[in-house]
């Protein structure tokens, strides 16, 4: 390995509210290089990125670009010294074209006359997706191409800012097959011609597959770098998990009851047939996926998208679901992916977050009653263990981990019969981990019921009584805890291929 | 204010430390300004451009705006006299003219929940349709000499213990809404919606209802201020409240309400209804004409704005 050395990166160390998110990390790209960067969610791989394009300042370290010190104080300088990213969320304009989306804020003009010169912007459009192999039309817009091509005209803009760095976070995640096979054409074309490739997964086998180098992080610590084809499948989930999943997951104890929750025939527009049921007391793991549906599926069962047939029954009674607010009165609870968009009021405090659904609860007739909504807040805030300077603290300045046991937590004022967890410890630190399937075993040890979706299959493996796998929409497959490992779930999430 | 840090506390003081400051300028550059009946003339002047913002307040915490309010004022202040002229029971006349306002309102409110129109665009359009229905209601004519009864004079002329009624009655409804905000359930859902829609409705929050209610409120105390203001000036004109939306947002943006929703507090738009009031009347007490005193209250506006920006920042 005699390539230059792109970027380098030592020592480097962050912390956030007193939280160490980093610790002496060690990280280096060279040119014609595909390296992985793999770590679970929360171990620091989005930070570390984020101080290499100066989105973050780093604490301590040192980052070298071709050997010389630089310390970037925003993207632009990141961009200038020739390292783009290309984000899980594309940054594409979806009512402007390929061409236009290409050079936006650099548009070529003729001389400084302001006058666009769309002819050459075309036609360097043209080159540049040539270059990655890709056929687009540079005229159409955007919004009408697919995930992939967007990520392809990504990609070519990333080229022709003369990148020499390119960091991928997560590229696969919502592409097709098909689509992944072709990312990986252009991959192997970037790299033949001398680009350094940072790329973020957690998916194994694609690691295995196409990248040179792979260097792992674990709770913001450095653990080490190892060349593909010099290590093995073990070695390297040892490094990533680190220790024996025992420890995490706490041990579970339940006597699981009737059958609380029956779902039959359920179809819409992005799943159809859904059939499946959760018994008093249960934990059902739901794997798939990304973009398999199933959170649409689970947002159905919530009266938040509609469905086209199918029927669910509650305590075998037939359930009546149309908004939001009739899951909830019929006893179901919905912490939702994305616990900013749609879990949190990030403008409201800590108190006035937990109540949100049962404010009824705490209040006579219409009016709140402060010692009421106290006294429950108090209790959850104790009960969740929440890290917090009191309740009338914005939830916004709380860490992913608080946040979500906030999410959780305002759910358990409606005294739910079903709990319904969609990736709960997504973005949650280690020890709020172990603190969330703690109260996951609480609540079914009170017979409440819970479907956790979840995209990490130890958590899925580690948590659930039974495991549903979707698959497009469908159900591929169905495992119980003893039989269930991670194969037989990516063998029925991917169709069993 | 526990629990609350500096930077909160300040934010919230803005307002007032601004007020104090027009008035310390104001009473040093005019005598009369601080004498007791200015004062209470002043206040007077107030309460119009106070019922609209206190509406407006509830509007904008939701995220929206309502850009009618002026033309409700003066359609129901013209119905409320129209009937009173056809011999409708005073009383009966002011309570169906409040209904009417807030049936104005709950129209825009289903526009915008049900209909899922932008707030801006869907209140421009019933801002023309109200003041056009009001011209079309009064032949564009003012609607005079329709009662006698003392009754419905003492809503824009009467004094108790000394105040003006229509003083006494925007600080009772600013109590009251003050507590509904605060404390009720409706109130604490006004403002989760505008500070996340989604969250709210997967909260099972009704964010239809809530909004629809929001609107109705509002219409109905765009309503009273103009059934006062017919009251006050004996009249109703179809040009009454015009432009006066403009005003009742000046003073709940001054007042340290988001326009972006989900933040704020009905507190500040009294502060900014006053601080409008006191300039009004400030700089027609300095004999200032009425095309300069648009100039400088454009410009408390955007300097309390910036201030505003440089503090949240």
């Amino acid at each position: 390995m005699s390539q230059q050395t792109l970027i380098e990166m030592k020592g480097i160390s962050k912390s956030f509210v007193g939280n160490k998110v980093l610790n002496e990390v060690n990280f280096e790209i060279r040119a014609s290089e595909v390296h992985a960067l793999l770590g679970e969610n929360g171990a620091g791989k989005s930070t570390l990125m984020k101080i290499l394009t100066g989105i973050y300042e780093r604490d301590e370290g040192e980052v070298f670009v071709k050997g010389d010190p630089v310390h970037f104080q925003n993207t632009k300088d990141s961009e200038e010294a020739g390292i783009a990213v290309i984000h899980q969320e594309l940054n594409i304009i979806p009512y402007l074209t390929v061409m236009e989306n290409m050079f936006l804020g650099r548009e070529i003009k003729f001389g400084k006359t302001g006058f666009l010169n769309t002819k050459k912007m075309i036609q360097l459009t043209k080159e540049y997706l040539g270059q990655l192999g890709v056929e687009i039309d540079p005229l159409v817009n955007a919004g009408n191409l697919s995930v992939g091509q967007q990520q392809m005209v990504e990609i070519a803009k990333a080229l022709s800012v003369n990148a020499e760095v390119i960091v991928m976070d997560e590229p696969t995640a919502a592409l097709t097959d098909r689509e992944i096979e072709r990312l990986f054409e252009v991959i192997e074309r970037l790299r033949e011609q001398g680009v350094g490739i940072v790329y973020i997964s957690h998916r194994m086998e694609e690691i295995f597959k196409i990248c040179n180098r792979v260097s792992v992080l674990r709770d913001g610590e450095y653990i080490g770098t190892r060349v593909i084809g010099e290590v093995e499948y073990d070695e390297l989930i040892s490094m990533l998990v680190g220790r024996e999943l025992g420890t995490l997951f706490p041990e579970r104890d339940v006597d699981v009851g009737d059958v609380r929750l029956k779902v039959e025939g359920l179809t819409s527009d992005v799943f159809r047939n859904i059939n499946f049921e959760v018994k008093q007391g249960e934990i059902l793991g739901v794997a798939g996926l990304m973009g398999a549906g199933r959170s649409e599926i689970m947002q159905a069962l919530f009266g938040y998208r509609e469905i086209e047939s199918g029927n669910i029954f509650i305590d075998g009674k037939k359930a009546k679901i149309k908004k939001p607010i009739d899951a909830i009165k019929s006893g179901i609870g919905f912490v939702t992916e994305d616990r900013k968009e749609e879990g949190l009021v990030l403008s409201m405090s800590v108190r006035e977050n937990f109540t949100l659904p049962n404010l009824d609860d705490v209040s006579k007739q219409t009016v709140i009653s402060s010692q009421k909504e106290n006294e429950f807040v108090d209790d959850m805030v104790g009960r969740f263990n929440v890290k917090t300077s009191g309740r009338e603290q914005e939830v916004k300045s709380l860490s992913g981990g608080n946040q979500q046991k906030i999410v959780i937590g305002k759910w358990l004022g409606i005294n739910p019969k079903i709990l319904i967890l969609d990736e709960p410890t997504r973005g949650v630190d280690v020890g709020a981990k172990k603190e969330i399937y703690q109260i996951m075993n609480e609540l079914t040890a009170q017979g409440v019921s819970i479907i956790m979706i979840s995209s990490e299959l130890p958590e899925v493996l580690g948590m659930s009584d039974r495991i549903l796998v979707i698959h497009e929409g469908q159900i591929g497959g169905e495992l119980n805890r003893d039989e269930a490992d991670q194969e037989k779930i990516m063998y029925a999430a991917t169709g069993g291929e | 204010m526990r629990g609350q840090s500096l930077g909160q506390i300040m934010q919230k003081l803005g307002p007032v430390i601004g007020l104090l400051a027009i008035v310390i300028v104001l009473s040093i550059m005019s005598p009369q300004f601080l004498s007791l009946d200015n004062l209470l003339t002043m206040l007077r002047q107030v309460t119009i451009i106070a019922l609209l913002a206190f509406g407006m307040t509830f509007v904008i915490l939701t995220g929206g705006i309502d850009l009618s309010v002026g033309s409700t004022l003066a359609l129901a202040g013209a119905l409320t006299a129209g009937m009173m002229a056809s011999g409708i029971d005073p009383i009966l006349a002011v309570l169906l003219g409040v209904l009417a306002g807030a049936v104005m309102g709950a129209f825009n409110g289903v526009i915008i929940a049900k209909g899922k129109v932008a707030p801006f665009i869907a209140t421009l359009a019933t801002m023309t349709i109200f003041r056009g229905l009001t011209l079309v209601y009064t032949d564009g004519r003012p609607v005079t000499g329709f009662t006698d009864s003392q009754a419905f004079d003492l809503i824009g002329r009467g004094y108790l213990f000394g105040i003006p009624i229509p003083v006494i009655m925007m600080f009772v409804i600013f109590f009251i809404l003050l507590l509904i905000l605060k404390k009720t359930v409706f109130g604490r859902h006004v403002y989760a919606i505008g500070g996340n829609e989604e969250a709210s409705i997967l909260s099972g929050i009704k964010v239809n209802r809530v909004k629809i209610g929001v609107y109705s409120l509002t219409g109905a105390l765009a309503a009273l201020a103009g059934i006062i203001l017919t009251s006050r000036l004996g009249s109703a004109s179809p040009n009454a409240g015009f432009t006066y939306e403009l005003d009742a947002i000046a003073a709940v943006v001054l007042g340290g309400t988001s326009l972006a929703g989900g933040r704020g507090w009905i507190f500040g738009t009294l502060i900014g209804a006053l601080i409008i009031g006191v300039l009004n009347n400030g700089l027609n007490l300095l004999g200032v004409s009425s095309n300069y005193q648009q100039i400088v209250k454009g410009a408390v506006i955007l300097l309390a704005v910036l201030l505003d920006r440089q503090k949240s920042s």
